[in-house]
């Protein structure tokens, strides 16, 4: 620390010039001390805002503006008011509703297994363990892996023909699974995607929360003759209430998200809009075919405001359950 | 679980754990619940071991497909062990899919997206942490509640924006929407809480030390192991990014993940030379893993911890 500038706490004007001006009151230099540590802290806030505010809450409310105007990817600086026009126009396209069903189905599928087996998991890692350490990198290694790989590995896994997936369930009599084509085989596959890369990741998540659990609670439990079920029902998953609803809140948010994956599945054409017969393509799909593909942004931008009140929806209804639970614990 | 425990002699029946070893039954068998370090049986690690393999697999895979040609990849019954054209299918994957340019491109993206971050959310942290400023827990609620706000819903504009400003394609339009992210600033906060004592910085202000110096040469040493988690944290995501990216670059000037999209989307994709493509975009990442994986699955776990 510079020696040479004087003590901050104990800070007497030194004598002379500047200080009999400002009579011990606010010299220059107090003055600036104060500013810096009243401004500091906004200082140091300020670029998350300033990027959020630019990026993100402006483009934001703009996505509202757009979606009231005809604005085409080939000409992005014309724009015309259309008003309502296209939400009607999503809102009576068929595929705009497979969409919102396959998003619906694909999230419900991959969140709720793989919340519970990163439980179960979470759960064995917490034993003493040889080399725990590893098993947990073990498990982590999915979250290294990009979509864009996660999902042209599995597109393989999944091949009709010569993939290994029907190769090994062959040995088992269950024919050849045609899984990008079939409307539910197609939904499992990216489901699998999303599960064989997240469920390592909330696995870490659920542990963390497992070990801050007081070992007394435990205790108290086998004194009053609980079996390690019952402990594991009413001492391990209230202490992880908070946590577990971290993770469906972000797995909620990530399974509305789901593009790379169904993009990638079968590759070439069929990315754009989700399969043959439109039966994995998700609503960022959609948006990305009406506004990349066709070039039309502002109904792409009506799929966003779509996706804002299904958000808002699925919180909603999440709140719901969570006082419904709540009360029938209490 | 400790032997000075009170409750051990209310109830000594039940709470002999330390001598189940000696008592010869497995610990499955122990009335006492998970938070208690007992140790896993066979189970367990068949259980671990079976996880550990479907994580595992679909990686080596990626290596074994990469390391034959396609009519192979696509035989029945698959190959299960590398083969001989990995050289000629890198090669092919390097010129086909311009990848050269593409990782030039994810370096830089990912590099100046991971130090921004990590200056900015130290900065952030710090001022979350340990100043009082008027506004400070709203402001922080606000940073977490837009960790709820998908991309999604503000692409199409940005689109816009970024062609307006001249940054339509250019690498600008991927880096600067994530210089600062909300879970980094919450990390920081996390660890500096309990990291850095307030008596550091009350020494260094009687040292006389201004606000920015005390971050210079009080916090950021004290952050470091955090900064490195973060750090890498936030190189793999920005590394792995796919959607913005895919919709912001053109195939001229791709991230390396957008390249392998396109790759992928070609007319005739050769898939021995897609799975290259993929080895090529995956291995540093997993170098990474490899040698710093203790300490990300530490800054994973410490980041969940309060939450």
């Amino acid at each position: 620390m510079a020696t040479t500038t004087p003590a901050r706490g104990a800070y007497t004007p030194p004598s002379g010039g500047s200080g009999a001006a400002s009579n011990g009151r606010g010299t220059w230099r107090s003055r600036l001390w104060r500013f810096d540590d009243k401004a500091s802290p906004y200082a140091y806030i300020a670029p998350f805002f300033l990027i959020f505010g630019a990026f993100g809450l402006y483009p934001l409310l703009y996505t509202g503006w757009i979606a009231l105007h005809r604005v085409e990817m080939t000409g992005l600086d014309q724009s015309e008011w259309v008003g309502f026009d296209n939400f009607s126009r999503i809102l009576q396209d068929a595929e705009f509703w497979t969409a919102v069903f396959n998003t619906f189905v694909i999230g419900v599928i991959s969140t709720v297994p793989q919340l519970l087996v990163a439980l179960g998991l979470a759960h064995l890692l917490n034993y003493k363990l040889r080399a725990s350490t590893f098993w947990r990198t073990v498990i982590l290694t999915p979250y290294a892996t990009s979509v864009a790989t996660a999902a042209l590995v599995f597109a393989l896994v999944f091949r009709a023909d010569g993939g290994i997936l029907n190769w090994v369930l062959h040995f088992f009599g269950v024919g050849d699974v045609d899984w990008g084509e079939g409307t539910w085989t197609s939904k499992i596959a990216i489901s699998v995607i999303v599960i064989w890369r997240w469920t390592g990741y909330n696995a870490l998540i659920y542990l963390a929360a497992m070990q801050a659990v007081p070992t007394d609670l435990y205790e108290a439990a086998a004194i009053d003759g609980a079996s390690r079920w019952q402990q594991f029902r009413k001492v391990t998953i209230p202490s992880l209430r908070p946590t577990i609803l971290f993770t469906i809140v972000i797995s909620t948010i990530g399974s509305m998200q789901l593009f790379g994956e169904p993009l990638l599945l079968q590759g070439g054409t069929l990315g754009s809009i989700g399969g043959s017969e439109h039966q994995y393509e998700t609503l960022s799909i959609y948006l990305f075919n009406y506004g990349w593909k066709l070039g039309h942004l502002g109904p792409a931008a009506a799929v966003a405001w779509a996706m804002l009140v299904l958000l808002l929806l699925i919180a909603l209804i999440n709140w719901i359950v969570g006082r419904f639970v709540r009360k029938n614990a209490a | 679980m400790t032997t000075t425990s009170p409750t051990k002699t209310s109830a000594p029946d039940l709470l002999q754990a330390p001598s189940y070893t000696a008592s010869g039954k497995t610990p499955g068998r122990l009335r006492l619940g998970a938070g208690q370090q007992l140790r896993g049986g066979p189970f367990t690690y068949a259980a671990l071991i079976v996880v550990g393999l479907g994580s595992i697999f679909p990686l080596y895979w990626t290596l074994v497909a990469a390391s034959h040609d396609q009519q192979r990849v696509l035989d029945s019954p698959p190959p299960l062990v590398p083969g001989g054209r990995l050289g000629s299918n890198l090669q092919a994957a390097w010129e086909q899919a311009n990848l050269g340019k593409a990782i030039v491109n994810s370096v830089i993206v990912a590099g100046s997206i991971t130090v921004a971050t990590l200056f900015f959310c130290t900065l952030a942290g710090y001022a979350f942490a340990k100043m009082r400023f008027r506004g400070r827990n709203v402001l922080m609620t606000a940073v977490i509640a837009t960790l709820t706000i998908p991309p999604q819903l503000s692409v199409v504009p940005l689109f816009m924006m970024m062609s307006d400003i001249g940054w339509g394609g250019k690498l600008e339009s991927v880096i600067f929407p994530t210089l600062v992210g909300a879970f980094g600033v919450f990390f920081m906060r996390q660890y500096l809480v309990e990291a850095l004592p307030y008596e550091l910085i009350e020494a260094a202000k009687v040292d006389g030390a201004s606000n920015f110096r005390i971050v210079w040469s009080v916090v950021l040493p004290v952050a470091r192991p955090a900064m490195m988690v973060l750090g890498m944290l936030t190189f793999v995501q920005a590394w792995n990014d796919f959607f913005w990216p895919f919709l912001a670059l053109n195939q001229q000037n791709p991230t390396i993940q957008v390249a392998l999209g396109q790759l992928s989307a070609s007319y005739t994709p050769d898939q021995s030379i897609v799975m290259a493509g993929a080895l090529i975009s995956t291995l540093p990442l997993l170098l990474v893993f490899v040698i710093f994986g203790k300490q990300i699955v530490g800054g994973i776990m410490a980041g969940a911890v309060k939450g």
